[in-house]
C-alpha cells in the first residue's frame, strides 16, 4: 500500500458520534424541511452534550438548529406540531431517561395522530436520544427504554450498532414519514468504524444478518452486536458457526428475518442491554415459539442485563450488565 | 365555511350577524347531539360546548382564515364548526363512521381536518399547546404567514405543558395565540380551588408576553382582543395569551349532574346566555329582524339534519382499517 491509500483508509474510519453528525448534515442538505431542536444543540451552546450537532448551526443557521430551554414536553410537542405541518423535525433528548417527560407527546400524539386522523396527517419526526450503562451515570442516566416505545404501535424504534449503521439508520429515520426514535449508545459514541458512502441509507424495519452461520442464531441489536460478532469469530475456531442477526429496528420488528434465521439454525439466543423483564427479548422469544415451536433443537435463551436499576458502583455496574460470557454459555448450552 | 363567508359580490354581512350565524349553527348541532345521546341514537364521549358558542364564533370571525391552524380539545366541536369544518364529515366522525373526517378512527376527542385548518384535537389536557408551538415554529421557519390558534381550558393552565409552551413561544416570538376558554370549572374543580392566579392572563407576564382577560361571551369585546392578538402574530411580534371568560351550562361530560356547581353563579350565567343575548342584540341594533333570524335558523336546522342523516346512513369502518394509517406503509396482515 502506498502512503496515500493508507491515509485514505484511515480517513474512512469515523466515530459513531461523527456518523450521527454526518447523517444529520446530509439530511439537512437534502431536505430543507429538516430542522433540529433540543437542549444546547446550537454551536453557541456547544453543539450538543455529545457534540452530535456540532457545526450544524454554523452551517445551516439557528433557524434550522434551535437550542431550546429545558422543556422536554415542549421539545417533543414542538416536533409533533411541526411534523404535522409537514416539516421533518429532529429533536434531541439529551438522555433517554428524560424522554419520560416527553412521553405524552410521543405516545399519545406522535404515535397516533396518523391513525386517529384516518391518515389525514402524518408525524415525520425523529427523536434522537443517548443512553446506556457502563459510564457510571447511575439509575437516572443510563436506562435502555426501547421496549417501552416499541410497545406503542405507530412509533418506529431504531437502535444502531456501529458508526456505519448509525449513519444509514439515522438518515433513513429523518427522511421517514413516520415518527422514529433513534437510540444512540453513549459508550459507542467514540468507537470507530468504516465510514459508509455518502447518501447511503439503511432501510428501517429490516434486520441485518451481520454474520452468516448455520448452528445457532444470536438475535441482538445496539452495543452487543460488535461483542457478539467477536465471540462468533472465537467460536468459529471451535467449529461452532454462529449467525448474528442485528435487528437494527426494534419496531416494526423484522419478524421474517428472525424466523428464517432460526428456522435454519433451530437455536436462538437473544441478547440485549435492557433489563430482561417484559423486554424485546420476551417479544422475540414469543414470536419464535409461536411460529417454530416444534422445530427448535433447544429452548430459546435470553441474555440481558439484571432486572434492577442501573447501579453506580463500577464493579456492581459491570455485574448488572449483560455478560458476553453468559452469551457464550448460552450458545454452548443450546448446542449441547 | 361557505355559509359564513360572504360570496364575492354579495353585500358583506355585519360581523355580529356572521358571528351569530356560526354560534347558532354550533348551538343547533350541540342541541341535536345531546338529543341523540339522550334518545340512544348516538353513543359517544361528548363534552358539550353549550355556553361557549359565541366565544368560538367570535374567534373564527376575528380574521382567522382556513389556512391558519387550529388546535383544540375534547370540548372542541364549537371550535371545529367555527373553523369551517364540513358538517357532514364532522358529525359522521362523531358517529364513528367511515365517512367521518378521520374515517371514524379518531372520534369526537380526536377530530382532524387539515383542509379547514383543524390540525389536532387532543383528549390530553394541555397537550395541544406544545403542538401549537410546533405548528407555529413551522410557520416561522417557512415564513408562510399562518397563525396558529390553540384553545384550551382554565384547568389546562395548571399543567406543565402550558408553562413550557408559553415560554418557548415567547422566546421564539412565534405566531401563535393561546386562547384559554375559562369556563370556571375543570371537571368538578371550581376555578379558585385549582388555580392560584386571579386571572389566567396574569400568567403571561411570567413569559414576557401580553395577556388579556375578556368576557368571551361579549362578541364585541372578544373580537377586539382576538383581532389584536392576530395582528400581533401576523406582524411577527409574537404570541398573546387571551383568557376568554365564559361558562359551560351542561357540566363537564354529558349527563354530569353538576352538583358541585354554584347555583347562584349558574343562574346568573344562564340569565346572560350568550346565544339568545346576541340574537336580541342583533334585533335591538336593527342588524336583523325576527323574520330574517328565523329564516337563518331554519336554514341551519336543515343543514344540521342533512349532516345527521348523512352520518347515520353511512357505513362503519371495516376491520382492514386496523392495519391502515399506523404507518404510512400498510402493516402486513
Ligand atoms: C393530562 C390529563 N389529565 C386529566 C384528564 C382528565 N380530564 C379531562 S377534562 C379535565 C378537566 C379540564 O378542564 P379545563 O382545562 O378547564 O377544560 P374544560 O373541560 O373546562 O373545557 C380533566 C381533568 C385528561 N384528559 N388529561
Ligand atoms: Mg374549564
Amino acid at each position: 500500500m502506498t502512503d496515500r491509500t493508507v491515509r485514505k483508509e484511515r480517513a474512512r474510519k469515523i466515530t459513531f458520534q461523527q456518523a450521527c453528525t454526518i447523517a444529520l448534515d446530509e439530511a439537512m442538505a437534502a431536505d430543507d424541511t429538516v430542522f433540529l431542536l433540543g437542549e444546547d444543540v446550537a454551536d453557541r451552546e456547544g453543539g450538543g452534550t455529545f457534540k452530535v450537532t456540532s457545526g450544524l448551526s454554523t452551517k445551516y443557521g439557528t433557524d434550522r438548529v434551535r437550542s431550546t430551554p429545558i422543556s422536554e414536553q415542549a421539545i417533543v410537542g414542538t416536533a409533533v406540531g411541526a411534523a404535522v405541518a409537514g416539516m421533518r423535525p429532529v429533536a434531541e433528548i439529551m438522555l433517554m431517561n428524560f424522554i419520560t417527560l416527553g412521553l405524552d407527546q410521543l405516545v399519545n400524539h406522535a404515535a397516533k395522530l396518523r391513525f386517529m386522523s384516518g391518515g389525514r396527517t402524518g408525524v415525520p419526526l425523529t427523536v434522537r436520544t443517548a443512553t446506556g450503562a457502563g459510564g457510571g451515570t447511575g439509575g437516572q442516566h443510563s436506562d435502555m427504554l426501547e421496549a417501552w416505545l416499541a410497545h406503542v404501535p405507530g412509533l418506529k424504534v431504531v437502535v444502531p450498532s456501529s458508526p456505519a449503521e448509525a449513519k444509514g439508520l439515522l438518515l433513513s429515520s429523518v427522511l421517514d414519514d413516520d415518527p422514529c426514535v433513534v437510540v444512540e449508545h453513549t459508550q459507542l459514541y467514540w468507537t470507530k468504524g468504516e465510514a459508509p458512502e455518502p447518501g447511503l441509507r439503511i432501510p428501517l424495519g429490516k434486520a441485518n444478518i451481520a454474520r452468516q452461520g448455520s448452528d445457532v442464531s444470536v438475535i441482538t441489536y445496539g452495543r452487543p452486536v460488535g461483542q457478539v460478532l467477536e465471540l462468533a469469530e472465537k467460536l468459529a475456531g471451535e467449529g461452532i458457526d454462529v449467525e448474528v442477526v442485528d435487528l437494527r429496528t426494534i419496531s416494526p420488528l423484522d419478524e421474517r428475518t428472525v424466523l428464517e434465521s432460526v428456522a435454519k439454525t433451530r437455536r436462538a439466543v437473544i441478547v440485549h442491554e435492557a433489563v430482561g423483564q417484559f423486554g424485546v427479548g420476551a417479544e422475540v422469544s414469543a414470536r419464535i415459539s409461536e411460529e417454530l415451536h416444534g422445530q427448535l433443537a433447544a429452548p430459546v435463551v435470553r441474555v440481558t442485563s439484571a432486572n434492577a436499576p442501573v447501579p453506580f458502583s463500577k464493579p456492581l455496574e459491570d455485574k448488572y450488565l449483560y455478560q458476553i460470557s453468559d452469551v457464550e454459555s448460552a450458545i454452548r448450552k443450546s448446542m449441547a | 365555511m361557505p355559509e359564513t363567508t360572504p360570496s364575492a359580490g354579495a353585500p358583506a354581512e355585519h360581523p355580529l350577524v356572521r358571528i351569530y350565524r356560526t354560534a347558532a349553527l354550533i348551538h343547533r348541532v350541540d342541541e341535536r347531539m345531546r338529543g341523540m345521546l339522550t334518545s340512544g341514537e348516538l353513543a359517544a364521549a361528548y363534552y358539550s360546548p353549550r355556553g361557549q358558542e359565541v366565544l368560538a364564533a367570535t374567534l373564527a370571525h376575528s380574521g382567522v382564515t382556513s389556512d391558519d391552524y387550529l388546535v383544540t380539545t375534547y370540548r372542541g366541536i364549537h371550535d371545529q364548526i367555527a373553523k369551517g369544518m364540513p358538517l357532514d364529515e364532522l358529525i359522521a366522525e362523531i358517529f364513528g363512521k367511515a365517512t367521518g373526517s378521520c374515517k371514524g378512527k379518531g372520534g369526537p376527542m380526536h377530530v382532524t381536518h387539515p383542509d379547514s385548518g383543524v390540525m389536532v384535537t387532543t383528549g390530553i389536557v394541555g397537550s395541544g399547546m406544545p403542538i401549537a408551538v410546533g405548528l407555529a415554529t413551522s410557520s416561522s421557519i417557512r415564513k408562510d404567514g399562518r397563525v396558529t390558534v390553540v384553545c384550551f381550558g382554565d384547568g389546562a393552565s395548571n399543567i406543565g405543558a402550558f408553562h413550557e409552551s408559553l415560554n418557548l413561544a415567547s422566546l421564539w416570538k412565534l405566531p401563535v395565540i393561546f386562547v384559554c376558554q375559562n369556563n370556571l370549572y375543570a371537571e368538578s374543580t371550581a376555578y379558585a380551588n385549582g388555580t392560584t392566579a386571579e386571572h389566567i392572563a396574569d400568567r403571561a407576564a411570567g413569559y414576557g408576553m401580553p395577556g388579556v382577560t375578556v368576557n368571551g361571551n361579549d362578541p364585541e369585546a372578544a373580537l377586539d382582543a382576538f383581532t389584536e392578538a392576530l395582528d400581533r402574530a401576523r406582524a411577527g411580534e409574537g404570541p398573546t395569551l387571551v383568557e376568554a371568560v365564559t361558562y359551560r351550562f351542561m357540566g363537564h361530560y354529558f349527563g354530569d349532574p353538576g352538583t358541585y356547581m354554584d347555583r347562584a353563579q349558574y343562574e346568573a350565567a344562564l340569565a346572560a346566555d350568550p346565544v339568545p343575548a346576541l340574537r336580541a342584540l342583533l334585533r335591538e341594533r336593527g342588524l336583523a329582524d325576527e323574520e330574517q333570524l328565523s329564516a337563518m335558523e331554519q336554514e341551519i336546522a336543515g343543514q344540521v339534519e342533512h349532516a345527521i342523516a348523512f352520518a347515520s346512513d353511512s357505513p362503519y369502518p371495516g376491520a382492514d382499517e386496523l392495519r391502515l394509517d399506523i404507518y404510512r406503509e400498510q402493516v402486513p396482515a
